[in-house]
């Protein structure tokens, strides 16, 4: 597939068009140069579908994304990648979508992706799953890169920090991390750092990859080769540093306002899931628990290892339900390594609970992200899963240093 | 001439039988014909933004699903606009079909809760069954006022 051609998702929703969202699915597609298509399926095929499936339901249109997920399976639809979407808040739906989504992934090797949206759902926020969805899709030749070549840039405008990285010959020479306020600026001051580090000359550069949030932007303001989203960068980067190239793994990254949880495969991303319902799965939450406490962000992690999450009831499903919950723990008497310990789990706990059900985890389980340095993070999730989780060095480069490594492919060209 | 109601909410059979009686048939039909021809909405295919989903609050609460609303927010006033309705439960795909249970719930509820006369019947799946329902339904259409109500 050239990278002119228009990738062809397909869409399995049961009434999107209702819901008021319709105009900005296809402009997220669009914005990727994809085309959403409805699958074609035989009418009379509804009436057995759910027999076939294994699931009976009450909506007819739920019975049309089944019928519409056979097709795809089945080829009489041929498609480059699948989006599966519902509307949130709708049990039944939910199943379905859920369903759906593991039985195209069992049966083809269409890249899938299922996302439940409410009438205030836009085309940014659809964006990077499309976006995703489509690099899977399209350009799988440069997923399959393995080794970093060349004199190469990262750059990673996430929502808290800005990571610059440079490498050469696959090694990682210079690296800065500055917290992001303007988005060009906070680049360029965590490039200058890492170019200092590595102490070379910014016109040696042969070529720049940008991701995270403000990818557009710096790319355009560096010219970069690459301008990609954060989940086909941060696993290929996480596959890369954890030197898990080839097999099965898992990709988590817990970010300043997101968290990505990721399958991979051979280093190309299958299933994925960005983003949970509040930001009290997030680093952010961390980084205000430790404010809280009086502590460096950099500091809670040590002192969270030293606690016990069971001494303090904490869920941080809502960020300001979670943090009233650590002022009033503290406020009855407990101590900060058991709140510690407790915000760390209860970031883990949604993240298992919201994320890591849609994907299927696989050893290695590769945590990333700058939250990934917090101890109490990846021990609160080996707890919780009951597996030994991986920090590889550079975790919270992991943008920076899969920009780069990706960039690369552009030095040959 | 009674504005009628009707479930399956676009059943092609339904609203030519209450046109033949002499009636005016409520149908999604003709509010998704005025929605794709208002002109400066281009949301395709339905032209539903996400301002009707909020119109739809007015039916279902705010935790209802965008869907629900959505879709309330073409059949509530259609409901609200009903003098009569005929319910066909259980029908084929064919004679109409209704795609999300939770409106289709919704629905069927806000119509027997109007005080308006409501035939509900199950839908035929014999010869003899079809010549029954499609008795009641003339008898119903019958049974109501001819004049012009507005």
């Amino acid at each position: 597939m050239s990278k002119e051609d228009k990738v062809k998702v397909a869409l399995v929703s049961c009434g999107s068009e209702f819901a008021g969202v319709q105009s900005q699915l296809d402009s997220a597609a669009e914005q990727v140069n994809a085309q959403l298509i409805y699958p074609e399926m035989d009418i009379s095929s509804l009436d057995t579908i759910e027999m076939e499936f294994g699931l009976q339901v009450a909506s007819a249109d739920l019975k049309l994304m089944m019928a519409r997920a056979k097709a795809v399976v089945e080829g009489t639809a041929p498609v480059d990648g699948v989006f599966v979407t519902s509307c949130f808040r709708c049990a039944e739906a939910a199943i379905v979508r859920n369903e759906v989504r593991r039985y195209i992934h069992q049966n083809s090797d269409i890249p899938v992706i299922s996302y439940s949206f409410t009438e205030r759902t836009t085309a940014a926020t659809l964006l990077t799953r499309m976006e995703a969805l489509t690099t899977i899709a399209r350009r799988k030749h440069l997923l399959a890169r393995e080794k970093q070549t060349g004199l190469t840039v990262g750059l990673d405008s996430g929502s808290t920090t800005t990571k610059a990285a440079i490498m050469r010959d696959n090694e990682i020479i210079g690296e800065g991390w500055v917290p992001t306020v303007n988005v060009v600026e906070s680049a360029r001051k965590a490039y200058d750092m890492a170019l200092e580090q590595a102490g070379i000359k910014e016109e040696d550069v042969q070529a720049i990859g940008t991701t995270g949030y403000g990818r557009f932007l710096l790319g355009e303001h560096f010219n970069a080769q690459l301008v990609q989203e954060e989940i086909t960068v941060n696993s290929k980067g996480a596959v890369y540093l954890a030197n898990t190239q080839k097999g099965p793994a898992t990709v988590i990254d817990i970010g300043g306002m997101d968290n990505k949880a990721i399958s991979v495969e051979d280093g190309i991303p299958g299933m994925f899931t960005m983003g949970g319902i509040c930001a009290g799965a997030s680093g952010r939450f961390l980084e205000m628990t430790a404010k809280r406490l009086g502590v460096e962000i950099t500091e809670l992690g040590k002192i969270a290892v030293k606690g016990m999450q069971e001494k303090v009831e904490m869920n941080s499903y809502c960020i300001v339900f979670g943090i009233q919950s650590l002022v009033n723990s503290l406020a009855q008497g407990s101590i900060a390594e058991d709140v510690a310990a407790a915000a760390c789990h209860s970031v883990v706990e949604q993240i298992f609970e919201q994320q890591l059900q849609e994907v299927e985890v696989k050893e290695p389980l590769i945590l990333v992200g700058g939250s990934s340095l917090i101890e109490g993070v990846p021990k609160a999730l080996g707890d919780l899963l009951k597996i030994d989780v991986v920090v590889p060095p550079h975790s919270q480069l992991i943008g920076a240093v899969g920009a780069a490594l990706l960039a690369s492919g552009y030095v040959e060209e | 001439m009674t504005k009628v109601f009707i479930y399956p909410t676009n059943s092609l059979i339904l609203s030519d039988l209450i046109e033949r009686f002499g009636h005016t048939p409520l149908a999604m039909m003709g509010e998704v014909h005025d929605k794709i021809t208002t002109i400066g909405i281009d949301s395709p295919p339905l032209n539903i933004t996400p301002e009707d989903p909020k119109h739809g609050l007015k039916y279902a609460a705010v935790e209802v699903p965008a869907g629900v609303r959505g879709r309330m927010s073409l059949l509530g006033p259609l409901i609200d606009k009903a003098e009569a309705a005929i319910i066909v439960d259980d029908a084929a795909i064919s004679f109409g079909c209704m795609g999300c249970a939770r409106t289709n719930e919704l629905t069927k509820f806000l119509t027997r809760d109007k005080d308006i006369p409501v035939l509900e019947l199950t839908y035929p799946y014999s010869d003899a069954e079809g010549k029954e329902f499609v008795y009641k339904i003339s008898e119903f259409l019958e049974s109501l006022p001819k004049e012009d109500r507005s």
